[in-house]
């Protein structure tokens, strides 16, 4: 058993760390998937330091092309990646109590919510600010991720297939990834060949 | 059967098909309503429009919801573990792959298209979100919605202050919440 596998303060403080970032991010995400990325960044690459910032995009990816919903699939997949099974339930245990209670506790009077002025008002403003951490996530991933001429290479055809054509997340994510290792295996051959002779 | 074991099957069955998140499970809820009395198709329209101020993802909502209307409080938890376990089962599984193979050249490889390709598609979304969120629709004519559309390009801008950025999004909702409420957006 490696030792950081043995129960005490310091293992637990991870787990209790997981639920409650996953259980803000829950808690504080308005609108799904998209909206909940500002929250992501903030609370796994900026605070806590699990993730780069290039690797939310691979969860992002891997969760638009397996069943389920992103968020459940993110918290799961940051949980797994920092302790294991346990770490993935319990991140997404965080992920979902939120949901949960809120719910619970407007069920019984949507109509009266969704009609309320205050609260109408309210998310007129809450709109207008998600955008913006969106869009200003949108800014800070790309020139992270946009670094290299062959990154920009692949962006440019995938924003085309995307805005006019409407092709899916899980086709373009398929024909990047098989892109990716055909480039990435002939560059590497064709570099070894070139060493051998 | 009994309807704990119906709903848990039935979430968990959404959970294990809707690919792409939140608007991929909308037809399955759909189905739902025409299948069983567990909640009508009006129900499902507010649950959207709540969903949308209320946090959380509309699917883990709407699970929640579905089940409260059957089964109480008991029933959202019965509801929500169904719709989560297969996620939790199939994102350990690649999780593990990856872990694995991160060392692999063909998975590298992948990844390194995959990153630009994803920004792409949500740079996309976004800016698809943006439109309906910030523009109302009138004969087919986008018209801005004037007090949110300035909120979100004051607040974008404050964002590119470095200082700034070391502050919760949160803040900014709740500034939101109270900026709306105060001046009747």
């Amino acid at each position: 058993m490696p030792p950081g596998r043995f129960p005490g303060k310091v293992n637990m403080e991870i787990y209790w760390q997981l639920f409650c970032a996953f259980f803000r991010i829950g808690g504080l995400t308005f609108g799904g998937g998209l909206a909940q990325l500002p929250m992501l960044k903030y609370e796994l690459v900026q605070k806590y330091h699990w993730l780069e910032e290039p690797e939310l995009l691979d969860i992002y990816a891997i969760g638009q092309c397996t069943p389920g919903i992103i968020a459940i699939n993110t918290a799961t997949y940051v949980g797994y990646k920092k302790k294991g099974v346990m770490g993935g339930i319990v991140a997404t245990l965080g992920m979902v109590t939120p949901s949960l209670v809120i719910i619970t506790l407007v069920a019984a009077a949507l109509q009266s919510v969704i009609d309320n002025v205050w609260v109408q008002h309210a998310i007129m403003g809450i709109r207008g600010v998600v955008c913006a951490l969106m869009l200003n996530t949108v800014l800070t991933m790309g020139k992270k991720t946009l670094k290299s001429r062959y990154a920009v290479a692949v962006a440019i055809p995938a924003l085309i297939a995307a805005f006019f054509f409407n092709v899916t997340t899980l086709v373009i994510v398929i024909i990047a990834a098989v892109f990716g290792m055909v480039w990435h295996v002939a560059l590497h051959d064709g570099r070894k060949g070139g060493n051998a002779e | 059967m009994s309807t704990i074991l119906l709903v848990f099957l039935e979430f968990m069955k959404i959970g294990l098909v809707a690919v792409g998140g939140g608007p991929a499970t909308l037809p399955y809820l759909m189905e739902l309503t025409e299948k069983y009395d567990w909640y009508t198709m009006e129900d499902l329209t507010n649950m959207i429009a709540v969903s949308e101020s209320t946090p959380g993802p509309l699917g883990l909502n709407m699970a929640t919801y579905a089940g409260y209307k059957t089964l109480g409080f008991f029933g959202g938890v019965i509801s929500t573990a169904g719709l989560v376990i297969p996620s939790i089962i199939i994102i350990c599984l690649i999780a593990k792959f990856l872990e694995n193979f991160n060392e692999n050249r063909y998975v590298v490889g992948a990844f390194s298209a995959i990153r630009p390709a994803v920004w792409a598609i949500i740079a996309v979304s976004v800016y698809r979100v943006c439109k309906v969120s910030l523009f109302s629709l009138t004969d087919g004519i986008y018209t801005p919605i004037p007090k949110t559309m300035a909120l979100c390009i004051v607040v974008f801008a404050l964002l590119q202050v470095k200082k700034l950025q070391k502050y919760h999004p949160a803040i900014w909702l709740l500034i939101a919440v109270i900026l709306g409420i105060v001046f009747r957006f």
